[in-house]
């Protein structure tokens, strides 16, 4: 173990904001900080052209790694070899596929135990349990990260819909694009994804960046740099604090940029 | 010195007996291709061991050759232990097929050795006509025969004759058999060519002449020549009694009243193993109700049980059974609690890595995962061990939480032996990398056509009839295909018919962004896979 790494992991208590899980550097500017703040709720949505699971799955790679324990509830159809190439170490993550009615109790516990809870929003979430759980996270330092919508999903809601409670940060996958397929040869190798951060306080103005989700290569690279949007932007925006951008249209969430939103519906 | 007056019960043909099959037919067991033991029919017809399996066909064309199982041998002789265990406590089982038990005590209460040896003949045959028909319950059955004498050796030899041999005339008793039935080959052997027949020429020589030249295996083989002890008789204890019980009156319908009950119940748990310096991890908890429902849990923990981790367990456990759904939770209130420990070990003490390594998971998360296994039952929360497969599902194992977890595929293992266990065995025709992050638990039904209308098939050459134009999952609204690569056909486990499957797997990038992994399975396409 390089000197480093001990004199990080013995350094003193650090203050509570300053307490991350650290994520790999392609999506480190997409969080505010640099990492996932401990207690902070994080909603990860796509729009029909997925992307939301490997994206949850690329953010808590670099924890499990680390040594913390994440746990999965509700998503019976994780693909675990992904979540491998993701770079996530699967020993360190604890599966409750089938939570059934109970996801709300299921959740609390974990929250207590591991240091993030990944889960599927349910269909109908009910205001209070989310202000119960998001103060849960908040009192013991782990992260809370909500799938909403996303190509798993049966239904698409829009994602404050989903979660209708207050999120730290909201990643969208705005656009995303599969290269390597052709029209009957070749394979899937890569995708390129936009994500769109916001959220409130320290991430409040937008963040937009172009992934590799994951790369030829095998890993989440980063494709452009980050942008930071100004304040103002062109589409209509809700109140600063519920992070996510309005249902754009046909292709996901983001801002809708008149031509691409308006070719990808005629699909 | 004397030997210890023994009763032995032998079964001389045991591998034979225990795979059920009567004396009268001819059987023998073989274990790499040479007989190990045969049956009486068998051995009639010159089928002796020690001969190849195709020696021994020829001379008994009828013969019904069994693999060995020694895994059968003991499980099948463990109720003819119990039936001895029922005449004297230490009974050694020396090996599936033979055990003994000291008289001394037993003769004494039973009424002198005769009268012992035709109660434990009648327990005997009563354990054997589970897996053969036994005619007789007389001395000359060829199943089983029970010997006295002074010492081990002479009593199994006695037994082979169903004599009960004088105490004191154990030499004599020996000394008339040949030397290869020390069942030392090599020694015999020697002895044999040396002049040296019969036991009692080998009793009659000088103690230390024989240590000298034949070095400690020659003075143990005229101890038992001069029907002395090899050793003392080791018997096997009876097991402990460790299940720690409680009823509960008036029956207890609350949580927290029953978890006080627990926590006692897994101190006196506790304090029994430590007494005996056994620790348990593994613990069955089992409930009865007034109804008369049982109810039973089986709880794992990566370290030894403490009695708080147990009484936490316990609560847990409750709290799932009490407060569950309705249709899991018992009708009336609990009458009777027990616990079970299940694998129980020597106390070694536990040993945490230093900077965290080793120990892993931290008590807060073991904690956590435990209790969420209480509220939906252990194999609720699994960890997912990574092995070897084509498609995204047959790569993944989940183990239950607190289950040990076993890296690697068993089969790759098995298969390249330790050679090449570094490097993943090769899996032609799997699905490249990336991987789809949702793997569908049943394949979604999807439609898949050509720009016509028409179904697309693939043909027995692997080819697709026409290029995909359009998709429908789940009967809904129609997305055109953008990019597609295939088939990829996989004809997996051809030689077992209820594994078999035979699949041409399609990858297709839909209008909408979405990427899939199709499947054409008995000519039904299914979404797989969704590359989220």
């Amino acid at each position: 173990m390089p000197l480093a790494e001990l004199a990080r992991r013995v350094r003193p208590v650090s203050l509570a904001g300053e307490q991350r899980l650290e994520v790999v550097p392609a999506l480190s500017g997409l969080m505010p900080g640099g990492g996932i703040r401990r207690g902070s709720t994080i909603t990860v949505a796509s729009g029909p052209a997925g992307g939301a699971t490997s994206l949850a799955l690329a953010l808590l790679a670099r924890a499990t790694v680390e040594g913390s324990w994440c746990a999965v509830v509700g998503l019976p159809d994780l693909g675990l070899v992904t979540a491998a190439e993701l770079g996530v170490d699967v020993s360190h993550l604890a599966l409750v596929p089938a939570p059934e009615d109970r996801w709300m109790t299921v959740v609390a516990s974990l929250l207590d135990g591991v240091d993030a809870v990944v889960f599927r929003s349910p269909r109908r979430v009910r205001p209070p349990d989310i202000r119960r759980l998001a103060s849960r996270a908040r009192e013991r330092g782990a992260a809370l990260v909500v799938l909403a919508g996303g190509v798993g999903a049966r239904h698409q809601p829009e994602p404050r819909r989903a979660w209708p409670g207050v999120t730290d940060v909201g990643l969208a996958v705005t656009t995303s694009r599969w290269t390597g397929l052709g029209d009957g040869h070749g394979c899937l190798q890569g995708r390129q994804v936009e994500v769109v951060a916001e959220g409130r306080g320290a991430a409040a103005r937008p963040v937009r960046t172009r992934l590799w989700l994951p790369s030829p290569e095998g890993e989440v690279a980063l494709e452009q740099e980050v942008t930071v949007e100004p304040q103002a932007a062109s589409s209509p925006r809700p109140a600063a604090g519920l992070g996510s951008p309005p249902l754009g249209g046909g292709r996901g969430w983001g801002p809708a940029r008149g031509g691409e939103a308006a070719s990808s519906r005629a699909g | 010195m004397t030997a210890t007056r023994t009763l032995v019960v032998s079964c001389p043909d045991w591998p034979v007996t225990a795979a059920g099959v009567p004396a009268d037919i001819a059987a023998a067991v073989v274990f790499a291709n040479r007989v190990v033991a045969a049956s009486v029919a068998a051995r009639a017809d010159g089928v002796r061991v020690g001969l190849r399996r195709r020696e021994a066909q020829s001379r008994c064309p009828g013969l019904v050759v069994i693999e060995r199982d020694p895994g059968r041998e003991a499980r099948a002789f463990e109720p003819v232990v119990m039936a001895v265990e029922t005449f004297g406590p230490r009974v050694e089982v020396s090996h599936p097929g033979v055990c003994a038990i000291p008289t001394r005590g037993p003769a004494r209460y039973f009424g002198g050795e005769e009268a012992l040896v035709d109660l434990i003949g009648v327990a005997v045959s009563d354990a054997i006509a589970g897996l053969v028909p036994v005619a007789t319950t007389s001395r000359d059955c060829p199943y089983w025969g029970v010997g006295v004498a002074d010492g081990r050796f002479a009593a199994t030899l006695a037994a082979g004759r169903g004599l009960i041999v004088a105490p004191a005339q154990s030499a004599a008793f020996l000394a008339d058999f040949p030397v290869a039935v020390l069942e030392r080959a090599e020694l015999t052997d020697l002895l044999a060519r040396l002049g040296i027949r019969a036991l009692g020429q080998l009793a009659a020589l000088p103690t230390a002449d024989v240590l000298a030249r034949f070095g400690p295996e020659g003075a143990v083989a005229q101890r038992l020549a001069q029907g002395l002890d090899e050793r003392p008789l080791d018997g096997r204890d009876p097991p402990p009694d460790l299940i720690a019980s409680v009823e509960l009156d008036p029956p207890v319908d609350r949580v927290d009243t029953a978890a006080f009950a627990a926590r006692t119940l897994a101190q006196d748990l506790h304090e029994r193993l430590v007494r005996l310096g056994l620790a348990c991890h593994r613990v069955r908890i089992e409930a009865e109700t007034e109804h008369g429902e049982h109810l039973s849990r089986l709880w794992c923990h990566d370290g030894p049980f403490l009695p708080a981790d147990i009484a936490e367990r316990v609560r847990w456990q409750l709290d799932g059974w009490l407060s569950g759904t309705a249709a899991a939770r018992p009708t009336a209130g609990l009458t009777l609690l027990r616990l079970l420990p299940d694998e129980v070990v020597p106390d070694q003490g536990r040993q945490l890595g230093f900077w965290g390594g080793e120990a892993g998971v931290d008590e807060r998360t073991a904690r956590a995962l435990a209790r969420v296994q209480g509220l939906l039952g252990p194999e609720a929360v699994v960890t997912a061990v990574l092995g070897g497969g084509r498609s995204p599902d047959e790569q993944v194992r989940l183990v239950p939480w607190g289950d040990p977890r076993t890296e690697g595929a068993p089969e790759s293992t098995a298969r390249t032996g330790d050679r090449a266990e570094k490097t993943a065995p090769p899996w032609p025709g799997r699905v490249p990398p990336p991987s789809p992050a949702i793997v569908h638990t049943r394949s979604l039904v999807a439609e898949v056509v050509d720009g016509d209308g028409r179904a697309i098939e693939v043909t027995g050459r692997g080819l697709v009839s026409a290029v995909p134009a359009r998709l429908s999952v789940a009967a809904g609204p129609w997305i055109e295909v953008t990019a597609w690569a295939g088939p990829w056909p996989a004809d997996e486990r051809w030689w077992d018919p209820a594994a078999h499957r035979r699949r041409a797997r399609l990858q297709v990038v839909l209008a909408d962004g979405s990427a899939h992994l199709l499947a054409l399975e008995a000519g039904c396409w299914g979404v797989e896979a969704t590359y989220d």
